[in-house]
């Protein structure tokens, strides 16, 4: 069983001819990447501003006005509409206008100035948990600020100083990623998810194509090699997946301003290596599926649950052990911890290796299954 | 005498269902072998196990010397296979096409350059080098997948069905093409469903649900041996025979079970 270079070359350069041929396969996965990236990286965005709220302000009042300043000034709340009732708030909420609603009590500026401490209300909409949870605690951080600045205030007027009474401070420090900026952690898995589905989507029709045409039959009475037919066809694909690499990550970088704080070679011939085994997992796929719709299914089965148990969302220390299990034969797992490793952490080789070990080893089976699975029979 | 095919009791099964029933037959090389039968008669199946792309359930065959159970490679390496979907890459060129194959069965540049010269002179498509395929008419494309089918030189050539869907004129250059070759001593193995083209074989053999009928002679003899006015005379006696129907014509015996 040889490994024939003159009929892998052959494939090779048909496929080439093929790829030129078609105008939508060539651009496709140059388009995809662009315009992905600019679309989900807007729209991936974890944190959560300008939560739109309704004020019922019974006091109306100077010192109500102050508070309510203070919400808006912390730029998670946008005051959007001004109620005069309880339920003309319950009914903003019920439409979805408003994800938020202040109420202060009419006697607001009477307690304060009686030295009293005056109860207000956030209501918060808990459908989306993400967007109750910044409401919830900025409403409650916005709230003790504005409260320990106003004792100080009244200390001050009675001749005492807050700092005098003692207490602890914490201090905190963020490595990595200091200000906690979302995009820094889901542009680069971005760039990872998007490579992924584009380069699985390009042979997973490779062979089905040739199934639907008939000249798989025509190759298979001939004395080309299946080994030789995977990675002849495998060639031409990885040029257009690298380039769809290059792509997104040149709008992760230049775009988004998300500069590797790592090594840029590193990421270069790590992302090569991602690039051939996502490619061999559509190949994989082509084996299975005799035609395109079976192909778009066998797709969709890899790509869902890569999107969703990668780690890509949601962290995957949430999961229950099981589950997270999953994640380790999706191999994209291992590429967003490279990507994120290399653009967000700096990390080099040495804090990686496992991962690249992992995808290689997945390449290299996911490759030979499909070679051993593409018999050269009918049976 | 040498052979350039020798089957022995070949069968194949589909689970419960026998697609073809210990066929044997023997063709001497250099002849024109027709393969007759209705659609789902087993005549595709025989030949993709002569081709080594599908394992006979039992039965052995040797093609060109070459045993198809224990050297199927060897088989393939020995043969040109063309069928009726003309396995043609519709978005490469005449010459790309031709280019492919002879790559794919190992060629090299000068002897390439050599046969696609040759091949694109004996199918007629000068001029049409830097046609894509899928602009070719029926007739032409025919011939190119015959060219690629024919490109390492391969002393047996299996047609399955070569004719189907092609205008009368192509039919008849093509056949002219197919004597031409077998004058050269390329022995042909095609199938058929028309009987002008069954007659004009060396010899025939009839396959009716999986089962080889009658004898494997030459048509002049088979008529004559069945007291007939022509082939299809032939074999609607025979079906008639083992089926105890009557049938009206070839055409009718696609949709006879058993």
């Amino acid at each position: 069983m040889g490994f024939n270079l003159q009929r892998f070359f052959a494939i090779v350069k048909k496929e080439f001819i093929q790829m030129r041929r078609d105008p939508i396969a060539l651009r496709l996965p140059i388009a995809m990447p662009i315009m992905m990236m600019l679309l989900f990286g807007y729209a991936v965005n974890t944190e959560v501003d300008d939560i739109r709220t309704a004020i019922f302000d019974q006091s109306r009042t100077q010192e109500s006005r102050e508070y309510i300043d203070k919400f808006e000034a912390s730029n998670y709340f946008e005051v959007t509409d001004y109620v005069l009732s309880d339920k003309e708030m319950a009914n903003l909420i019920d439409k979805g206008k408003i994800k938020a609603g202040l109420v202060i009590p009419a006697n607001y500026a009477e307690d304060i100035s009686k030295g009293k401490t005056p109860e207000t209300l956030l209501v918060i909409d808990g459908t989306d948990p993400t967007t109750a949870r910044t409401a919830m605690s900025s409403g409650v951080l916005v709230n003790e600020i504005y409260s320990t600045e106003f004792k100080k205030k009244m200390l001050k007027e009675k001749g005492l100083s807050f700092l005098d009474m003692p207490g602890v401070k914490i201090n905190t420090k963020v490595f990595y990623n200091p200000n906690l900026e979302s995009n820094k952690f889901t542009i680069p898995g971005l760039v990872g998810i998007i490579l992924q589905n584009i380069t699985i989507m390009l042979t997973a029709f490779a062979l089905v194509r040739e199934k639907e045409r008939g000249t798989i039959e025509q190759l298979m009475v001939s004395p080309i090699r299946p080994v030789e037919l995977i990675l002849g066809k495998l060639i031409p694909y990885i040029f257009i997946g690298y380039a769809g690499f290059l792509f997104a990550l040149a709008i992760c970088i230049f775009w988004f301003g998300i500069w590797p704080v790592g090594s840029i070679p590193l990421l270069l011939v790590l992302g090569f290596l991602f690039v051939v085994c996502s490619l061999a997992i559509g190949m994989l796929i082509s084996t299975f599926a005799n035609n395109q719709m079976q192909a778009m299914m066998f797709i969709i089965l890899v790509i869902l649950p890569s999107i969703l148990l990668s780690g890509y969302i949601f962290p995957r220390e949430a999961m229950p052990t099981a589950i997270n299990w999953v994640g380790y034969a999706i191999p994209v797992t291992y590429f967003l911890n490279i990507i994120r490793g290399i653009v967000s952490k700096g990390v080099g080789l040495e804090y990686i290796w496992q991962d690249v070990v992992a995808l290689m080893i997945f390449g290299v089976v996911i490759l030979t299954i499909a070679v051993l699975r593409f018999r050269k029979s009918l049976d | 005498m040498e052979y350039a095919i020798e089957i022995d009791n070949l069968t194949k099964k589909f689970d419960n269902y026998v697609a073809v029933n210990s066929i044997s037959f023997k063709i001497p090389k250099g002849k024109i072998f027709g393969f007759l039968g209705p659609n789902g008669s087993g005549k595709s199946t025989t030949i993709r196990m002569l081709c080594g792309v599908l394992t006979p359930t039992s039965g052995t065959g040797t093609v060109m010397g070459y045993d198809i159970l224990r050297n199927p490679e060897k088989v393939k390496q020995n043969l040109g296979y063309m069928s009726q979907r003309f396995s043609l890459y519709d978005d490469l060129t005449v010459e790309e096409n031709l280019d492919f194959y002879a790559g794919v069965y190992g060629l090299n540049r000068k002897v390439r350059d050599e046969r696609k010269e040759e091949l694109i002179f004996m199918a007629s498509l000068n001029g049409k080098e830097k046609t894509l395929a899928k602009n070719l008419s029926g007739g032409w494309k025919q011939r190119l997948a015959l060219g690629c089918a024919l490109i390492h030189k391969p002393k047996l050539l299996v047609l399955d069905e070569p004719t189907a869907g092609v205008d009368p004129v192509s039919r008849r250059i093509f056949w002219e093409i197919i004597h031409k070759l077998a004058t050269q001593g390329i022995t042909i193995l095609v199938t058929t469903h028309y009987m002008d083209e069954a007659e004009s074989c060396d010899m025939i053999g009839f396959i009716f649900n999986g089962n080889l009928i009658g004898e494997i002679a030459a048509p002049s003899d088979i008529i004559a041996h069945a007291n007939s006015k022509d082939l299809e005379d032939v074999f609607i006696k025979y079906v008639e025979e083992i089926n105890g129907i009557k049938v009206s014509s070839f055409g009718d015996m696609k949709f006879l079970n058993e």
